[in-house]
């Protein structure tokens, strides 16, 4: 894959896009809560400005639409009010321990080879462009799910949830020309009330195990030691 | 007006209303009214598309489509809302008088049911695959707040392990559907509809069948999350464990139902895509092996269980893992048998539900080991909970029994060795089941433990529709399923 080949435009979208996948090595390995906060928000300005350059070039007037609403919800409005709740939670010089992040970060690498794996036989070989650019979101996509399996904090991993719903955009901006606008509003509808949502989790459970750390939630783990009952209290 | 959006419309506005109504008493009956409305909707739109055969219909934007096999799961999801209602009314009027639940608690709750609802019906009636996804991402947010509604650390760790499972589980399944759209762009005259279903099922065959092969993968692990296949599965015992009862019975009898409704239209899709390929049955091959796997992990994992609730989840979770298996196998045999076995399961294990709930409330604990007696303190309750568990262990003469035969007669046809995994899970889950239950109905009852004032005619209603199922399929039912039958596999059974 030669990327000169390509026009000057699509490499400048797929720096963008490079840029993002690089957001989501740094979530991974940023255990200061806070900064992840900050981090995550610039990818939600990189993916918008992606979507604005996509709309100028294609002249696809949904797309300035959907470029805003990124902007706006993923940028500004989910990174603030993230902000807000690790302030109120005393969370602000946070730091997590993370587990192996060499390690992590290293599956993180082979994770982008298998998105490349996993695209190669579905695009042909001359759309050099689109086949990089749905790479790079798979990419995004399963760092962030990545992100969900190793970090324990709460915070993080809803991060780790909303970058993945930044590279699930990202590939529907540029491997098609943006979803229909019905579906865009249902999942920017449904993105908004699951931050909300997080938003009041965060305060449940911190009432019942007083911290956020999620691997302290382990009261339902199937438990096999205790023999169940048999039937020897039949009467008669 | 007419059938869809009376159907669609009175769970949309009477959810609203519900937020705001306070007389609690009132809120209750609003919402029983409200979901007896919804039934009339729905047995309407059923009256409309036997006389149409397909209804296309556009509210609002986005396109509708109704066929025999997506009505007949609106109607039994209007009907198993209605009479969870029915049982929900005093049920939850109870736990708000314990003190277990705020006033506002019970408000959300009344809300999130019709919610709920709104968000079933919308994924089942839609033809957008965009939609689809937004409303089963749009189930797990109206009942995210509802299982973790008693706040107790169990149920808020069982909550965040639903919310995060279930959220990450349709974010693979919007890359399915993303890739899907992708496959599209190519296909379709107008690239715009790349997510109508019905325009993607016309051309299904032009698909590229590479990416539609990818794209399944996705989807299937994203929608089979919900409809809890192992491995997947993990969120599943512990929603149903921890929320309030009334919604482990929506949750069972209907949430997998449609995440299973999702799987099985697509599926579709990438059979009409996958049909020139060297692996045509490639879809069917994958729903056979997460079916299987589910029926016997879950039948194992039934033995040691301790918890009530936990317990009939895990039989869920086989459930679906049969009709999955179903599914996959093909076929108008298979296809009518798992189609006829979502009716009489959902049917089955809401009442199932509503009947546990009556007997946690009488022992005043889900633990299996402290519920005995039940038919000595409370013969209605303990005499249903007997017949329900022995319908949905599959004994004659009772819905499940036909169903089941039906699916090992046709995996006789097709994959007889299967058959031998098949009956031997069905053996498991029999012993696992009946060996809690025992003790559980039959036995001495513990001092002091006294009847409650329980509202039997949801259960009794649904057992006597099982029944009658196992029976006699009515005519008009057999035909109808028998048209779902042709739509899916394009092929008659009777």
């Amino acid at each position: 894959m030669t990327l000169n080949a390509l026009t000057l435009l699509q490499q400048f979208l797929i720096l963008l896009a490079g840029l993002s996948l690089f957001v989501s090595f740094i979530l991974i390995a940023q255990p200061r809560l806070v900064a992840a906060i900050h981090s995550f928000a610039w990818q939600g300005v990189l993916v918008s400005a992606l979507t604005l350059t996509a709309a100028m070039t294609n002249q696809a007037p949904p797309l300035y639409f959907s470029a805003g609403l990124t902007l706006v919800l993923k940028g500004l409005f989910i990174p603030w009010l993230l902000h807000r709740l690790a302030l109120r939670l005393g969370l602000e010089g946070h730091s997590e321990t993370l587990r192996w992040p060499e390690l992590v970060l290293l599956a993180g690498v082979f994770l982008v080879i298998f998105s490349y794996w996993l695209v190669e036989p579905m695009v042909e070989r001359e759309l050099i462009f689109t086949r990089n650019i749905i790479a790079v979101s798979l990419a995004v996509v399963l760092l962030g799910f990545l992100m969900m399996v190793f970090r324990t904090q709460a915070v993080a991993q809803v991060l780790g949830f909303m970058s993945m719903e930044n590279g699930l955009f990202l590939a529907a901006v540029s491997a098609t020309t943006g979803m229909p606008m019905v579906v865009e509003l249902g999942v920017a509808f449904d993105v908004l009330v699951a931050a909300v949502l997080f938003g009041v989790f965060f305060f449940q459970i911190r009432e019942s195990i007083d911290s956020l750390d999620v691997d302290r939630l382990n009261r339902l783990a199937e438990t096999p030691d205790v023999e169940p009952m048999l039937s020897e209290e039949i009467g008669e | 007006m007419s059938g869809l959006t009376l159907t669609l419309f009175a769970p949309l506005l009477g959810g609203l209303t519900l937020v705001w109504l306070r007389p609690l008493g009132l809120a209750g009956w609003f919402n029983l009214g409200v979901s007896g409305l919804t039934l009339v909707g729905s047995l309407w739109l059923a009256k409309t598309v036997a006389q149409k055969g397909i209804l296309v219909e556009s509210i609002a934007g986005m396109g509708f489509r109704i066929d025999a096999f997506n009505v007949y799961l609106v109607v039994l999801t209007a009907f198993v809302g209605f009479t969870t209602a029915i049982f929900s009314r005093p049920y939850m009027r109870h736990v708000c008088a314990s003190g277990k639940i705020s006033p506002a608690s019970l408000r959300l709750y009344h809300s999130l049911y019709q919610a709920f609802m709104l968000t079933m019906l919308l994924a089942l009636t839609t033809d957008n695959l965009g939609i689809l996804w937004v409303a089963i991402e749009g189930a797990t947010l109206a009942t995210v707040l509802l299982v973790s509604l008693y706040r107790t650390p169990e149920a808020v760790e069982a909550a965040w392990k639903y919310f995060i499972l279930c959220s990450v589980g349709i974010a693979l399944a919007l890359f399915g559907t993303v890739l899907t759209y992708f496959a599209a762009q190519h296909v379709l005259a107008d690239p715009a509809a790349g997510l109508s279903w019905s325009a993607l099922y016309s051309q299904a065959q032009m698909l590229n069948p590479t990416v539609m092969r990818i794209a399944f993968v996705f989807l299937l692990v994203g929608y089979g999350t919900k409809v809890g296949l192992v491995p997947m599965h993990q969120w599943l015992p512990d929603a149903h464990s921890e929320g309030p009862t009334p919604m482990s019975a929506v949750l069972s009898g209907l949430l997998l139902n449609v995440a299973l409704y999702a799987v099985v239209r697509l599926k579709m899709l990438v059979d009409g895509s996958l049909a020139q390929t060297q692996t045509p049955q490639l879809a069917g091959i994958l729903l056979m092996g997460f079916g299987m796997v589910s029926f016997l992990v879950a039948g194992l994992f039934l033995h040691r269980q301790r918890d009530i609730k936990r317990m009939f989840s895990y039989s869920s979770i086989e459930h679906m893992g049969l009709m999955t298996f179903a599914f996959g196998l093909g076929g108008s045999l298979a296809t009518f048998g798992a189609l006829l076995h979502m009716l009489v399961h959902s049917l089955t294990k809401s009442a199932i539900f509503v009947t546990v709930g009556h007997a946690t409330h009488i022992a005043g604990t889900q633990a299996i080991d402290r519920i005995r007696g039940l038919i000595r303190t409370q013969p209605a309750v303990g005499w249903s909970l007997l017949i329900a568990v022995a319908a949905i262990a599959g004994f004659p003469p009772f819905g499940i029994f036909a169903s089941e035969f039906l699916l090992l007669t046709a995996t006789m046809q097709s994959q007889p060795w299967l058959t031998l995994a098949l009956l031997s899970g069905l053996g498991i889950a029999f012993a696992g089941l009946f060996r809690y239950l025992h003790p559980m109905v039959y036995g001495q009852p513990p001092e002091g433990q006294q009847a409650v004032p329980a509202n039997m005619i949801p259960v009794l209603i649904h057992l006597g529709l099982v029944l009658w199922l196992g029976l006699a399929i009515p005519e008009f039912l057999a035909q109808w399923l028998d048209r779902a039958t042709q739509l899916i596999t394009g092929t008659h059974l009777l």
